[in-house]
Order: C-alpha cells, then structure tokens, then sequence
C-alpha cells in the first residue's frame, strides 16, 4: 500500500459550501486521480477556521500552505502546480490577515521594540525591586490603602467581579467569582495563597514580576485576604527559583517594616502576614491541592476534588489559591477601576497577557499584550519574524500540557473563548514556535517524556498512561511502530483523560491528540514508510525495510 | 571526611535547621532541603536524626523515618544518593530541545562518559537531566552547580567544564 504524503483540508462552512467547496473537493479528487495522486494524497474537510474574506479555503498539508478564495477553475491548476511538481502557487495564497484592532490602539514606546501595554509588568525592570521606596513612588500600595479606607470586602469583590479578571495560570476561571466562593465559605480562619511554583516547560512570567515586582505580590496578597478574610498568606515558590525566593524575602520585611504587613494595617483593624515556601522541585506543586499538600509537609500528591480549596484547602480551611500573574493585575485594577480594565483585550477575555516567546524566531523573550491577538501578529511583530531560512510549522502554546497548533490556526485570536471555540488551550501563555526542521513525533516525544517524569504516580491512569504513550511514540520514532498502537495511543488518551486525578494526567494527552489530528501523515510516514519527513527521527538498524 | 565527623555534622546540621525552621510538620521540607543543601545529599542517618529530633508525643508530633524517606525520594532537589562535588543539570523539555538541546546532551555524555543520574567514579561530576529552569529564552540551557549556561553549542562544552577545574 502507497504511503500518504500529503493531505488537502477544504473549509466547508456555511459560507464555503455556498461559494462552491463541494464542487471543489469533487474536482480535488478527480485531479488527483489523474495525475495518479490518489493513493498519495488526501482530501478532508474543516470548518470554522477563521478566514472570513477569502473562503473557500484549501490548506496543503505538511507544509501547512493556506490558498483561498479558490475557485473550482483553480483546482486542476493547484493539483498539477503544488502536488505534481511541487510548487506553490503565490498568487493563490491566501492574503495575510488585517492586524487585530489591539494592536493599533497600543502606544508605542521610544526604542526599537514594538508597542506593548505592561499592566502586569509595569514595573518589572524599571524600579529596584530591592528598595520598597521606589516601589511607593509608582503608586505602590496606593491601592491596599484605597481599599481599606473607602472599601467594604464586598465591593472590592465586586471591582474584581466586574473587571471580568480570569485566572492567569492557565484554566481562565473567574478570579472575582472564586474570591466569592472564599469570601462566604464558612470559617474564621482563612488562607491566601500565592501560587509561583512555576515549572510549565516555556514559562517564566511569573520568575520575572518575582523578581522584578515583588512588592506587586505582597500588595495583591493584602487586598485579596482583606476581601476574603483571610489574615495568613503563602507564597510557594518554585526551589530552582532562588533569586526570587531572596527578592520576595527583603520585600517582606520591608513591607512589615513600613507597616504594609503585620497588625493594623493603615491604622484599620486589618492584620495580614505573609509566610514563604521554597518548593523542592516537583511539577505537580503547581496543580493546587498538590501545592497545599506540600505547603502542609508531605509528598505534592494532588487531592480528589471535592472538596475544592475554596472550601477545605491549607489545613482543611477556606484557601484562595491565585497564580502570580492574576494577582499581578489586582492592583492596577483596584486603582484604574474595572472599566478602565476592561478597555483592554476582548469583552470575554479583558486585560493582557504575558507571553514568552521562544524557538525558531529571532526575538526570544517576554511580552505583555492584549488578550486576542494573533499568533501571526506574535511572532511577525514580537518575534520579529521567523528565523532565516525558517517557516512556521506549528507553535505550542501554553507549556507541555498545551495545544499543538498548526500554522493554519495562526490567526485564532488568541483569548479563552475564541482558543476555547478552536479547541486548542491557552494555558500559562508560553509560546514555543517551531519550524520545519521540527519533527512531530520527535517533539511529542519530548513532550511525553517530561509528563512521564513528572507524574506523581498517585493514581494509575496517569502513572502508567504517561509511561505507555511514551513507549508507543518512542518506537514510532524509531521507525518500528506499527499502524495500530495510533489506535491504542487514542485509547490510552481517552481513558487519561477521563480517569486521571489531575490536570497533570488529563492534559498530558493533549500533544498527542493534536499530534494525530493535525500531523497523521507525518505520524504515518514513520510507521509505513519507516522514514521520519524532517530527518530528525533516530531509526535503529532492525527498522530498515527491506 | 570521617564518619563520625559527618555524624557530628549531621547533628549540628540538623538541629540548626530546625531551629530556623521549627519543629512543624510544615518544616519538613525546608528542613530536609538544608540538610541536601550541606551535603550534596541526605545521609541516611539524617533522617534518624531528624526524627529523633522533631518526634515529641508530649507536644503530639509524631513523624516515622519513612516519612522522611517519602519526602525525600518525591521531590526532585533532594537527592538521597552522593552526588558528585560539581552537579550538572541540562534541561531536557521541548523548549531547548528545539533550538538544539540534544547536541548538547550527547556532548555532555560523551565528555563525561556518564549517563543520566550517573556520577563520575573519583565523585567530581553528577550528570542528571532537569525539567524546565524558566530560562527559555537563552536556551539550551544547563545548569553547573548553581551557575547557568545559556545560549550552549557542543562546542562551548570543553570550556564550562573548565571553570571547575
């Protein structure tokens, strides 16, 4: 049986099917056949994919190529110019896309780097982060001092609430709603905790408002556990992260010397302490009851849920667990108001994000944008492109557990609900872009390897899926997988997925199941062909066909 | 050292780290992390020590050498095997991985002659691959005791392992 080579995607929207993507993959498959492509090639369909001005749309996979509109007239064209010889046909493509509008409204700073809007790391890099002055003089605990003199619990949840802030960890759950769910558990001892154990492969977000921002930190901690009456905070941070546990170390005795921490805080009856926890290198802390098991002394094996934090967390008492990040914008938005919050990023995703950009492009590094930008925009702009003689092949977004996203899903605005919609997840808003030279199975591979050494071994679909799937994607890559461990790889996901603890088990499925919806053909060469596309894949001896 | 030097250490280790950290149950970690931090290691009859000091049934503390044991062998930074005097950690995640990472592996190993988790005979060096450090942005990345390497090639290899001469 021949090998697939490549595979043809054709929109079939409502809009597509009217312009005529019937007509087009009829005449697709009757091309094919007459150049004798029809046991090499493909032919499937997608829809929502986001184009709207240039449907239908035909994307020519490995390479990941976008043409659109396409006419029935172009087919035969397009078979014998890009599948026959080889070619791709630049009059075809289509058009990049228009700049998202968050873009235009950013201000553009003196320098060389393209505009940002730095809410979270506003002022990361440009005060001491040692000196609690200067820290002061940008309005530093301006707001904490706002909310206690003008502000009930209730209404600072309500400025949280309205501002529409989600969760910057990765899950995007309402922060304003789970200050709530802590403000009225039951109980009259109460936790903050701040959650920076940061370890998502790609991510260091957090490690630079720790070590930039401290203060920042310290100041979010005493809003939220004045909101949530709680008078106890944790910050766990990560053991690799040393030079921010020190940060955070001075900023606490300095915000305790000049009254910001300790008993009656600006001369109120609010008393707030914040202990800190360096972490001893575990993955799974970062997963919250993991966290809360190991802040209590014992291994980070996460809890069952329910009962939730929010309600039985440290030392079985109401927990506001918050990522770094999240707590980060609490202070601006207290002294901005929600609305001024809210003019930032897209009505269901508002605010920015951090992003940490890295791989096949020429600026690596961290940027703060607006929620719903594009990838497209990420690396043209920020990234400053792709690097010589490099073109996208997909990105993965948000750390190991994260999607793998082809170069055709490049203009998905980048928020929760439009990822959500696109099935793909933001996660901790790591950005790791990879070029052609980037072999699938090779990097799920990698991908898989660190699940299978992360997993805390607590329960058995996670412990031992992670272990198997590894296995599975290992032979593949050296050549001696067979056709059916991709149906046992299905198998094994959804099982992870369904059983697992965590999110740690349910989510180290994703790479894989991307993997064999946007790369089968390349899976499939490794497996039929014994020939891995990019030349990365190690091929034992045995595997050589004969 | 002498075995009874190291048990004398271990002793005046153990008791200062708890003086610093308290006798909690939520001090363990800390207070195993001090004791790798002084040895490289935990010593086996660290634990003993701990446990003879923090268990205390007047005030309800109750902790087995086996907790201490559990603790040690989940989180990654403790280690309860001897380690080499340098340790080098290479990050081994998709980030580095894609910009290069495993030219630099083979390098290591091959300059070392050691596999992962491995420690060179005369205890100089412990090669151990690590998960992310967060320093993507300047990967590959590898980590010498407590000095960072970025932006490696196999090429530079040679000259970190140098410094440690």
């Amino acid at each position: 049986m021949k090998t697939k080579r490549a595979m043809i995607v054709v929109s079939n929207d409502v809009e597509s099917i009217r312009l005529g993507s019937n007509e087009i993959v009829q005449h697709l498959h009757e091309s094919l056949a007459a150049y004798g492509l029809q046991e090499e090639v493909d032919v499937s369909t997608i829809s929502d994919i986001n184009y709207s001005n240039v449907l239908p749309l035909v994307i020519v996979y490995p390479e990941a190529v976008v043409y659109g509109p396409v006419k029935v007239a172009d087919v035969r064209y397009l078979v014998e110019e890009h599948l026959y010889k080889g070619r791709i046909i630049p009059d075809l493509l289509a058009p990049p896309k228009q700049l998202t509008g968050q873009i235009g409204s950013l201000r553009s700073h003196k320098g060389y780097n393209p505009a940002e809007q730095r809410i979270i790391l506003e002022h990361a890099g440009r005060i001491d982060p040692e000196n609690i002055e200067e820290f002061i003089a940008n309005h530093g605990y301006e707001a904490l001092g706002k909310i206690l003199s003008e502000n009930t619990p209730e209404q600072t949840i309500e400025i949280i609430e309205k501002s529409g802030l989600q969760g910057r960890g990765g899950a995007g759950f309402p922060t304003g709603r789970k200050w709530r769910f802590v403000h009225s558990a039951k109980g009259s001892q109460k936790y903050v905790i701040c959650n920076a154990d940061e370890s998502e492969p790609g991510t260091f977000k957090d490690r630079i408002v720790l070590e930039g921002d401290p203060h920042l930190i310290i100041e979010a901690m005493a809003i939220a556990g004045y909101a949530i009456g709680a008078n106890e905070g944790y910050v766990y941070i990560r053991g690799e992260y040393g030079l921010a546990y020190r940060r955070m170390e001075k900023a606490v005795l300095q915000a305790k010397e000049f009254g910001f921490l300790g008993s009656n805080i600006f001369g109120t009856d609010f008393n707030f302490n914040i202990h800190l926890h360096a972490g001893a290198g575990a993955y799974v802390c970062g997963e919250e009851t993991a966290l809360i098991e190991s802040l209590e002394g014992k291994r980070g094996e996460p809890r069952s849920r329910p009962p939730y934090p929010v309600t039985n967390g440290l030392w079985d008492k109401p927990t506001l667990v918050n990522n770094v990040e999240t707590l980060a914008n609490i202070p601006a938005i207290i002294r901005n108001g929600a609305d001024w919050y809210k003019s930032f990023g897209t009505p269901s995703s508002p605010g920015t994000k951090v992003y940490t950009i890295m791989g096949n492009v020429n600026f690596s590094g961290v940027i703060e944008v607006p929620m719903g930008i594009t990838l497209r925009e990420v690396i043209n702009i920020y990234a400053k492109g792709m690097k010589p003689g490099s073109t996208l092949k997909l990105a993965q977004t948000g750390g190991s557990s994260g999607s793998i996203i082809p170069a055709v899903l490049q203009d998905t605005p980048m928020d929760f609900e439009s990822f959500r919609k696109a099935g793909v997840s933001l996660g901790s808003g790591a950005l790791l872009i990879c070029d052609q030279h980037t072999c699938i199975v090779d990097l799920v591979k990698v991908l898989l390897q660190f699940f299978r050494f992360e997993s805390c071994g607590k329960c058995t679909p996670c412990r031992i899926g992670t272990q198997r799937t590894y296995e599975i994607v290992e032979r593949i890559s050296q050549g001696l997988g067979k056709l059916e461990d991709l149906d046992t790889l299905v198998e094994l996901t959804s099982e992870m997925e369904r059983a697992s603890n965590c999110g740690l088990g349910q989510t180290a499925t994703v790479p894989i199941r991307d993997m064999l919806k946007h790369f089968r053909t390349e899976v499939e060469a490794h497996i039929r062909l014994g020939v891995c596309p990019t030349g990365v894949g190690e091929f034992s001896k045995e595997s050589e066909k004969v | 050292m002498s075995e009874l030097a190291i048990k004398q250490d271990v002793t005046a280790i153990v008791q200062a780290a708890i003086e610093k950290h308290g006798r909690n149950r939520e001090a363990l970690i800390p207070i195993l992390s001090e004791i790798n931090h002084a040895f490289g290691h935990i010593p086996g009859n660290a634990f003993r020590e701990v446990q003879k000091q923090i268990h205390n049934p007047g005030e309800q503390t109750y902790i087995a050498e086996s907790q201490l044991y559990a603790l040690a062998s989940f989180y990654d930074m403790l280690s309860t095997k001897p380690r080499g005097r340098h340790v080098i950690k290479f990050c081994e995640n998709a980030p580095c991985h894609v910009v290069g990472g495993k030219a630099i592996w083979n390098a290591l190993q091959e300059r070392l002659n050691l596999a992962n988790g491995e420690t060179t005979p005369d205890f100089k060096w412990t090669l151990v691959t690590t998960s992310c450090l967060g320093l993507c942005s300047v990967g590959p990345v590898l980590l010498v005791d407590d000095d960072i390497y970025g932006n490696v090639t196999p090429e530079q290899i040679p000259d970190i392992l140098k410094n440690y001469e």
